[in-house]
């Protein structure tokens, strides 16, 4: 029974091939930026080059969108839960039914929301067109970052639809047993009940897992060689240019048109 | 030792790369284990010795220590988390120092496989060894071809079957040539045709290798024909007996199928013929019909079945026909995507137009016990005994009388010593026997169980037959989903057999 | 040859994979619990300070894995593993949701090194999950509510802090009293608390 599963891009897509650590860290960058400027005209800018960038992705838009539209669900709920709660501000107001919010505000808000989209489409960009092998890969090579750590996190990433089946399970399991979640008390009793029987599961596969690992002599050496190489090439490296730029680009827009906040001040 | 940071695969000693390891000679004197904080030794006193490039089939019953001595000869006995006595030798040296040599293959394959790609899994070990990469991969490419690995090189772990995984699993072991291969229960989670399949793999891979094979396997009649000799252990760990297959089963033959062991050519006695009641129809399937969300091909394509009170129906068919699928169709748990099912008169008076997956829990339980695959999904509270209560009073039986019934199913189930104790610590029969029991606590009329015998052994499975037979000659109407033949041909009355899945022709 | 073994007070093979299978089950269960925040959401339109009361799942695995393992680093390893199974299977929120489980790992992480990595007790427990709460709070600050009136921002700091130290800390430490009698933790220290059969 599938259902979490990953989005699967075209490999060969420059996106797809870039370097994994390389490509986080031009996500984090204009994650940086989006961080202290909460305007919209900055959120504009890195939100046309992100889009843009998915015709580099390898994704289809519309498998894109159909998986992300919450972030626009909650990037719309975001604006109006700052729109409405926000700081009581001078100037003119407007009316929200028996509310009265000021246009600032209102502006601020629909800003706050934009940079919410724009720092979560830049964060699925980098993660969805990310093989969790290579991910692994790259952390060790690129950031040093100890094998065993890696691989063993990466072993573990493998149970992820085992344990997704898992759950699908346990709640049919409920349901032949007669147990039913008819109040939010009981629901919740189920749900830990759930819980506590995948973590069972979980920690049971995990220790056959590790002795698995350890027969075939994971651990047992200080060190271990890798059979696949991840590089850095020009291409990623023009990759986190190119963020960089887009980053400054947008501050500099919106600087230039007076339009540019601060996240404290 | 985490690598220091710096460390790199660079500066790795690739000398490390051991030559071709020769076949390898156990030899075990007096020697003993016990795990830390038990009172009872694993395993006592084995005196053994295991030529170069034998092959040698280990049997005993659950708690025998089979495990315990695999994975003492693969080295994987932790020194400080027990205690050992007597000595225990791989071509003259310690197993812990010998870990090179001998390769261990493990029951489940969902919990062996490391990576997400065929050919990197294989290359696991290989790393692990610090060989070059150049050499890795020529030695990946050998061990596919030795076990005859059919997909390409970036073929998804995740897609394939059982037996296929435990396919690549081996190749894995063997492409770091050890001398000496472990399989602790390899087909013990595959269907028939996973288990043949594994068979006839590690077949060739110890004709080509000349290796030596210690092997545990719980369907002895298969296995068989892979070794020349085999070793029994008793119940407590004691070297019972040790020869050549018909030797040993001539002679303990009654004492190890008594304690659980397969031992071939000893069938499943039939249940005793009783007078049942007329059988009526419990449970109507019509032309259901699965299919998962996005999927092009249905997991069980339109199917009609008939569940009769006082029947055994088994539902058999090879891996991915669906049997599980409809078993849970049946079972009103999951919705078709076509085609209904509903009760017949005899099950829920006046409710055979409704479809079964539309009940409210409770009334399903009430009518309809399923019994899991692997017991723990359905296990809900910390105490056997209160897991025995549960459904009745769920279904607002007062508590006296859900627990005179928990008592009663204790008794009949044999469970009575272990009611205080936490349902996941049991051991595997007791587990599969609890959820029996508390599908049965609510007194369901229709019983539903997917694989029953699923690693079970003899004697368990001999209970469940005896059993489900009287469950069956009461009244009730019992569907089973199974692999195992020789299980379904003792107790069914009438056998489903589906047709294999669909394939789609790109 | 002789194989190196690990120290005993370093992280083994099982300590390293039973964290991270640990998160990957959560990072499953966040997908679950996920959906359950978005229909939850309009309910809580009238006050959305007190939907912080939902928040002490997510905070789970940055308590619940240090108390099994034992080792330093195991809140920070387990929080983002669960958070990066949770960014690749849902791929809604991407980075920043390994962000955020980065944090809120390494606040946890914190709680336990300011014991010295010696207790491991109810305490530490709610101590940590405050911790790793008010890495949250101040992260959904900053990139969710940064324009909310001060006394909300407060408000829900203190919703949120107060009800994670509380649902995570006891919950998680519950939970491993349940693995234990479980009998799944023999390979761990917290299992041994428990006596022997």
């Amino acid at each position: 029974m599938r259902l979490f599963t990953p989005l699967r891009p075209d490999p060969h897509a420059p996106l797809a091939a870039a370097n994994p650590v390389m490509k986080l860290a031009a996500a984090a960058v204009l994650m940086a930026v989006l961080f202290v400027s909460v305007d919209a005209v900055t959120a504009i800018v890195v939100l046309a080059g992100v889009l843009a960038a998915v015709w580099l992705s390898g994704l289809s838009p519309r498998t894109l969108l159909r998986r992300t539209w919450p972030i626009l669900l909650t990037a719309l709920s975001v604006g109006i839960l700052n729109t409405l709660f926000a700081a009581p501000r001078p100037g003119p107001q407007l009316a929200i039914g028996p509310l009265s919010v000021s246009v600032d505000a209102a502006l601020s808000g629909v800003g706050l929301g934009l940079r919410l989209a724009a720092i979560a489409f830049s964060g699925v960009l980098a993660m969805a067109t990310t093989d969790p092998t290579r991910l692994a890969d790259s952390l060790i090579a690129q950031l040093r970052i100890s094998p065993r750590f890696a691989v063993g996190a990466l072993a573990a990433a493998r149970l992820v639809p085992v344990m997704a089946v898992e759950w699908q399970v346990l709640s049919l399991a409920r349901r032949a047993r007669g147990v039913a979640g008819d109040n939010p008390v009981s629901s919740l009793r189920i749900f830990f009940g759930k819980l506590l029987a995948l973590l069972i599961g979980a920690v049971r596969r995990a220790t056959r897992l590790a002795a698995a690992m350890e027969a075939r002599g994971f651990g047992s050496r200080p060190c271990r060689t890798s059979a696949r190489q991840e590089r850095v090439t020009r291409g990623d490296w023009l990759l986190l240019t190119g963020a960089l730029l887009l980053g400054l680009a947008a501050v500099a827009i919106s600087v230039a048109a007076g339009t540019w906040r601060f996240l404290f001040g | 030792m985490p690598s220091r940071p710096g460390a790199s695969s660079r500066r790795c000693d690739l000398s490390h790369a051991p030559p071709e390891a020769a076949p390898v000679a156990i030899e075990a004197r007096a020697w003993s284990w016990r795990h830390a904080g038990r009172r009872d030794w694993a395993l006592r006193d084995l005196d053994l010795r295991i030529e170069a490039g034998e092959r040698v089939l280990l049997v005993g019953p659950s708690g025998s220590g089979k495990s315990t001595l695999l994975n003492a000869l693969a080295g994987l006995l932790d020194p400080h988390a027990g205690e050992q006595q007597g000595s225990l030798t791989l071509n003259g040296r310690a197993p812990r120092d010998a870990r090179d040599v001998s390769g261990l293959v493990f029951q489940d394959p969902e919990s062996q496989l490391v990576m997400a790609r065929a050919g990197d899994d294989v290359a696991f070990g290989l790393e692990n060894r610090c060989l070059p990469p150049d050499a890795i991969w020529a030695r990946v490419h050998a061990a596919l071809v030795a076990v005859g690995f059919p997909y390409a090189i970036d073929h998804p772990t995740e897609a394939l079957s059982g037996g296929e995984q435990q396919r690549l699993a081996i190749a894995g072991v063997i492409a770091l040539r050890p001398g000496l291969l472990l399989l602790d229960e390899p087909t013990a989670n595959l269907d028939p045709d996973g288990a043949a399949l594994v068979r006839g793999v590690v077949a060739g891979v110890v004709e080509q290798l000349g290796l030596t094979l210690v092997m545990v396997e719980h369907r002895v009649a298969e296995a068989i024909e892979l070794v020349d000799r085999v070793v029994a252990l008793s119940p407590d760990g004691v070297l019972l007996a040790d020869g050549p297959p018909a030797y040993v089963f001539m002679r303990h033959g009654d004492v190890l199928a008594d304690a659980g062991v397969w031992v071939p050519d000893r069938r499943l006695p039939a249940p005793p013929l009783r007078h049942r009641p007329p059988a009526e129809t419990m449970i109507l399937a019509d032309q259901v019909e699965f299919r998962y969300p996005g999927s092009l091909l249905p997991a069980i394509g339109k199917t009609d079945v008939q569940v009769k009170s006082a029947e055994a129906l088994a539902v058999v068919g090879p891996n991915g026909s669906g049997k599980t699928t409809l078993a849970f169709l049946i079972a009103g748990l999951v919705r078709p995507s076509n085609g209904s099912v509903v009760a017949g008169e005899a099950l829920a008076r006046g409710r055979g137009h409704e479809p079964i997956v539309d009940w409210s829990p409770r009334e399903l339980a009430a009518h309809i016990g399923t019994v899991f695959q692997d017991p723990e999904h359905q296990f809900l509270t910390g105490r056997v005994r209160h897991e025995l209560m549960l459904g009745p009073l769920a279904a607002g039986i007062g508590k006296a009388a859900a627990g005179k019934r928990a008592e009663e199913l204790l008794t009949r189930l044999h469970l009575a010593h272990l009611a205080d104790a936490n349902p996941f610590t049991l051991s595997g029969g007791e587990k599969r026997r609890l959820s029996v029991a508390t599908a049965l606590a609510t007194a369901p009329s229709v019983l539903i169980l997917d694989e029953p015998t699923f690693g079970q052994d003899r004697r368990t499975a001999m209970e469940l037959l005896r059993l489900l037979a009287a469950l069956r000659d009461e009244g009730r109407a019992v569907l089973f989903v199974t692999h195992d033949r020789e299980f379904a041909t003792a107790l069914a009355d009438r056998t489903l057999r589906l047709p294999p899945r669909q394939v789609a022709t790109a | 040859m002789t194989s190196i073994a690990a120290r005993p007070t370093g992280w083994r093979v099982v300590d390293i994979v039973v964290a991270s299978v640990l998160g990957v089950a959560f990072g499953v269960v966040f997908q679950v619990w996920n959906g359950a925040w978005e229909l939850a959401r309009p309910i809580f339109i009238g006050f959305p300070p007190i939907q912080g009361l939902m928040y002490g799942i997510w905070l789970v695995p940055a308590v619940l894995v240090p108390l099994i393992v034992r080792r330093p680093g195991a809140a920070l390893l387990a929080e983002t593993v669960a958070a990066a199974v949770s960014a690749l299977l849902g791929a809604q929120w991407g980075l920043q949701t390994l962000v955020y489980g980065l944090l809120q790992g390494a606040a946890a992480e914190l709680a336990f090194a300011f014991t010295l990595y010696r207790s491991w007790n109810l305490l530490t427990a709610i101590l940590a999950a405050a911790f790793a709460g008010a890495a949250a709070v101040l992260l959904d600050l900053v990139f969710y509510y940064p324009d909310w009136d001060a006394s909300y921002q407060l408000t829900y700091a203190a919703v949120v802090v107060t009800s994670t130290a509380l649902l995570a800390g006891i919950g998680s430490w519950l939970l491993v009293r349940a693995l234990a009698r479980a009998g799944v933790l023999n390979a761990f220290p917290a299992g041994s608390e428990q006596p022997e059969v």
